[in-house]
């Protein structure tokens, strides 16, 4: 279990520039739901994206305190575009 | 990763054009995130392949590290690392996923 600062503060340690949205989809602090714009993204296939995503979070999957985490990837210029 | 396990999994991968690692089987998905796996799966229609990681601990471990992807279940399909439930789901959604099975089982 974690709370969602910590899931946030992990990602924005990866991808310092990263908008991070964190929505805890049980209450149990173990399924999480995060939207991510950073311009890391920029060039990357979905995978690589999340494989990006993954790799900050390491730690908290692994030990798996973090059982799911559902993503959402995009860059600030896909943001714009769908706006 | 055992050098046992790793050839394993490169079996596993290169001999089926669509191969997934989840948790329980096509009859009896043990997470709903394999069952959307599995559902996606057969709603096109196509002939693909599942380990069952429960009943496999070393492949447990040994994929997440294999595919860079802490997380069952996984899904290859012509050798490629595609994704994981989500990324099935969106590649559904958006049409794409359609094209790259049938690229696979034709070639």
């Amino acid at each position: 279990m974690i709370s969602p600062d910590q899931v946030e503060a992990m990602i924005k340690s990866g991808l310092p520039d990263a908008e991070v949205a964190v929505q805890d989809l049980t209450g149990g602090g173990d399924h999480y739901q995060v939207a991510i714009v950073s311009t890391a993204f920029e060039g990357l296939r979905l995978v690589k994206r999340h494989q990006l995503v993954y790799k900050a979070v390491d730690s908290a999957m692994s030990s798996e305190a973090i059982h799911a985490l559902s993503l959402e990837t995009n860059t600030p210029s896909e943001v714009a575009a769908a706006s | 990763m055992s050098p046992e396990t790793k050839s394993k999994i490169d079996g596993l991968v290169a001999d089926n054009k669509i191969m997934v690692f989840m948790k329980g089987n096509k009859l009896m998905p043990q997470c709903g995130f394999s069952n959307n796996v599995v559902q996606i799966l057969n709603s096109l229609g196509v002939p693909y392949e599942t380990l069952d990681v429960l009943a496999n601990p070393d492949i447990r471990q040994g994929i997440k590290e294999y595919s860079s992807w802490p997380t069952i279940p996984q899904v290859y399909i012509n050798g490629e690392f595609i994704g994981g439930s989500d990324i099935m789901i969106k590649l559904y959604q958006e049409g794409n996923l359609q094209e790259t099975v049938e690229v696979a089982l034709a070639s």
